[in-house]
């Protein structure tokens, strides 16, 4: 179980003329979560959009499940099995609920069923009809993370799903994350939210000024705290 | 018969029918310019070229390969939907990422090279269709004849038209195009091929003028400068519809059809400035047009 499904290797990534990642190494084994910490603008976002090339220009290397995924286009990238829940959760306003969630293709066997979805989050099947945008904050975020399990993707990567969250919305979130981890997916979650993400990551890594600076295990947690403090303010 | 300000009203409803039938092509053609606007912002300047190779492309395959009326109503569209999307890969596809002038000039470079290239080859006089026999009849409509032909025009754009509608509004297909219009970078990040969803796109909104052009060959001079006036007029109902709107640029198409015919009725006089007096006034009070959004 601990073939590497992601690693990134020296990745430099560019928006325009600006310089961002300077030389990212990470990885992620199958099944694990792996939880990238930072302050704002640490790069952390950039690495995730990066991963399926959704920056200006990238070099290094990145490898999604054995292939070299650096000069391929997003959507080749994504059909290696990737999904993507961005930052502002990309929910189209001019699709229904329903539109929404099927509208990412099939990438692979595995897609979850669109009742289990359902059962997962009952709120979307109520508002299946609803245009995506007029859902609450919660059920879109809920919507966000469904749309991606249809596909069948295997490596999740999520740019901080709990943001401005009600805690009790966060924390059917934290058990939906927890549920899919059982699952045996792979999750590469950005979490401005420690707490939501500390209890939830087998691996951490904390990034600045686009590097990885420092990489721990679950387990060592407790022996870091000092360093996050002094990194994170946490 | 009764009168309307003095105007017999089978003169007024003869005229807003024959409106119907011009407002059928701008229906057509502002679709398409609708919505390749909405997914690539690109402004088609070379969509009446593509018109009038349609017309072209029926009449030169009737005279030199005996393709008939309704075949050519096939094969025309697909032949020049193909043109298209060898056009957007070759050249719209690296303009993308610039200012949209690109985009125009380039079209509007190429407009000016189909339409000139035309004009060497067939010279400027233009030749006509012939009505295909079936539709050769006359209906009588009490307040007018209506030549069957034109009646085909108006129903075969409608049908077009929605349908062209239906597949965007109603269909998963049309939720992608719809999602590649709001944002393309996620849509690919899902796994779906952007690049040639714009392609085809391209390919099938400049079919759709093929198609008209195809539909009016019968009935006006097929020629290399068909195209010119008439997408004029089109940029202005696509500029009161609102740039991107597939249902505005339909109904808008239509109803200035309508507006032009009875323009011509009460004061012919203004019957080709009409569109751009309306364009002026709509521009001024709902600059995003009229079913825009903003």
């Amino acid at each position: 179980m601990s073939a590497q499904l992601l690693k990134l290797s020296a990745l430099n990534a560019w928006y325009g003329e600006s310089h961002v990642l300077h030389g990212v190494d990470a990885h992620v084994n199958q099944g694990d979560v792996v939880t990238l910490l930072g302050r704002n603008g640490a790069g952390r976002t950039t690495t995730l959009r990066s991963v399926l090339g959704l920056v200006g220009r990238r070099a290094g290397s990145v490898m999604i499940n054995g292939c070299e995924a650096i000069g391929l286009a997003p959507h080749r990238i994504a059909r290696l099995g990737v999904g993507y829940c961005p930052e502002e959760r990309g929910i189209y306003s001019s699709l229904s609920t329903e539109e929404n969630l099927m509208l990412p293709p099939l990438l692979g066997p595995g897609g979850m069923p669109v009742d289990e979805i359902y059962a997962m989050f009952p709120n979307l099947e109520k508002r299946r009809g609803s245009r995506g945008t007029h859902l609450s904050g919660g059920e879109q975020q809920m919507l966000a993370l469904a749309r991606i399990l249809r596909s069948g993707a295997k490596l999740l990567l999520l740019d901080e799903i709990s943001e401005g969250l009600a805690p009790v919305i966060m924390q059917a979130l934290s058990r939906t994350i927890q549920k899919l981890k059982e699952k045996g997916y792979t999750i590469v979650m950005v979490e401005q939210n420690f707490r939501f993400a500390a209890p939830l990551a087998d691996r951490f890594y904390i990034m600045e000024r686009g590097r990885i600076v420092e990489g721990f295990a679950a387990a060592e947690l407790q022996g870091r705290m000092a360093m996050l403090h002094e990194f994170l303010g946490v | 018969m009764s009168e309307i300000f003095g105007i017999p009203v089978a003169v007024i409803l003869g005229q807003l029918t024959l409106g119907l039938v011009n407002g059928s092509f701008y229906a057509l053609l502002s679709l398409g310019l609708a919505v390749i606007f909405g997914l690539m912002g690109v402004v088609n300047f070379a969509h009446g070229a593509f018109y009038t190779l349609g017309a072209f492309a029926a009449l030169l395959g009737l005279q030199y390969f005996g393709i008939n009326y309704w075949a050519a109503l096939l094969l025309a569209p697909l032949a020049v939907g193909i043109v298209g999307i060898i056009v957007e890969r070759l050249f719209l596809r690296h303009l993308y990422r610039l200012d949209p002038l690109y985009g125009l000039l380039l079209t509007f470079g190429l407009a000016l090279i189909v339409e000139g290239s035309l004009h060497q080859v067939f010279g400027a006089s233009g030749e006509s269709y012939p009505v295909p026999d079936s539709l050769a009849g006359v209906l009588n409509l009490h307040f007018m004849f209506l030549p069957l032909y034109r009646a085909w025009v108006i129903v075969a754009s409608v049908v077009v038209c929605f349908g062209t509608w239906f597949v965007i509004e109603r269909t998963s297909l049309g939720a992608t195009l719809r999602a590649a219009t709001e944002n393309a970078p996620l849509l690919q990040a899902f796994g779906v091929n952007v690049p040639i969803l714009k392609a085809a796109t391209y390919g099938g909104g400049v079919a759709l003028a093929a198609l008209a052009g195809v539909l009016a060959s019968p009935v006006v001079l097929v020629n290399s400068h068909m195209g010119t006036s008439l997408v004029i007029v089109v940029f202005a109902v696509v500029v009161i519809g609102g740039m991107g709107s597939i249902l505005g640029a339909i109904v808008t198409g239509l109803a200035l059809g309508v507006i032009e015919g009875f323009t011509k009725v009460i004061y012919p006089e203004a019957s080709n400035i009409v569109v751009f007096i309306i364009m002026a006034l709509v521009l001024m009070i709902r600059p995003a047009g009229l079913f825009g959004k903003e």
